[in-house]
């Protein structure tokens, strides 16, 4: 098995969780941001599972030197918490605000065949790209 | 708490746990997707696998409206406001790249990795996420 195999069964494992979760739905994702409003608390749940799931293997595999595939592990090295993290978290959460989708749902939406998801995920690429060609 | 859906929210989330451990397991890479899609669309190397996890994230659903389920547990319901979708969709691309991830990379693998660094970007996005909201209800009522 190669590693573009696991990748595509990862999405697609990660694409049914982000549907059952719900959070496909740009409406359900602003109920969760619409804290004075008919809150509503499930997105708590989704991040919750996942954490729960993934923490503990996380923290028994932290010493792993290589994956099951033979690659080198290499991990983010520490973030410092900066300007870049704070400015870029608070633009990413406007963003996430102003339409209630996330890059991950972003893509899967693109299931539903409504072309406006398309029209989403190229101002994120022009985003992704800007960010690239301007800020090292 | 109109639409409050916690089972099948903790259900979803604990299968995304799941291709996240067995991503990390296998590839030694943590599936934060907003870097994903850059390495994607940026870097030759791994392309071919990067494009092949963001396909899954397409195929996922569709298998699941073909042979789970007719329909979502919840229905699919965004915004046709240009003014909302292409600044909405800038934003996302520009900062998560700038602040080093989105939900699932900072959320849920920085989290679950007790990073502060995630714990604080994901505090940062999803407070400022409510703000935008809360603001959008007051003033723009959603364009």
């Amino acid at each position: 098995m190669n590693d573009k195999i696991i990748s595509l069964i990862c999405g697609i494992i990660f694409g049914i969780g982000l549907v059952i979760s719900g959070m496909t739905n740009p409406e359900k994702v602003i109920g969760f941001l619409s804290i004075t409003h008919n809150w509503d608390a499930s997105l708590i749940f989704v991040m919750g599972g996942a954490i729960i799931t993934a923490g503990p293997f996380f923290y028994f595999l932290k010493n792993k030197e290589f994956s099951a595939l033979g690659d080198k592990i290499n991990l983010p090295a520490k973030q410092n918490i900066d300007k870049k993290l704070i400015i870029g978290s608070s633009l990413f959460g406007v963003g996430w605000g102003l339409v209630g989708l996330c890059p991950g749902p972003a893509i899967s939406a693109l299931a539903t065949f409504d072309p406006i998801t398309v029209v989403f995920l190229l101002s994120m690429a022009a985003g992704v790209l800007v960010k690239k060609n301007t800020i090292k | 708490m109109n639409n409050f859906t916690p089972f099948s929210a903790l259900l979803g989330g604990v299968i995304i746990g799941v291709s996240v451990v067995f991503y990390y397991y296998m590839t030694g890479r943590l599936a934060g997707i907003s870097g994903i899609f850059e390495n994607a669309i940026t870097k030759a190397s791994q392309r071919l696998s990067n494009l092949a996890f963001l396909l899954g994230l397409v195929i996922g659903p569709l298998i699941y409206f073909n042979f789970i389920a007719s329909s979502a547990p919840v229905a699919f319901n965004i915004t046709h406001s240009y003014l909302l979708i292409i600044p909405g969709g800038f934003l996302v691309g520009f900062g998560t790249r700038l602040g080093g991830g989105c939900t699932s990379g900072h959320g849920i693998c920085g989290i679950g990795r007790l990073s502060t660094s995630s714990i604080i970007a994901t505090g940062i996005f999803v407070a400022i996420g409510m703000l935008t909201v809360t603001f959008l209800q007051q003033f723009g009522n959603y364009l």
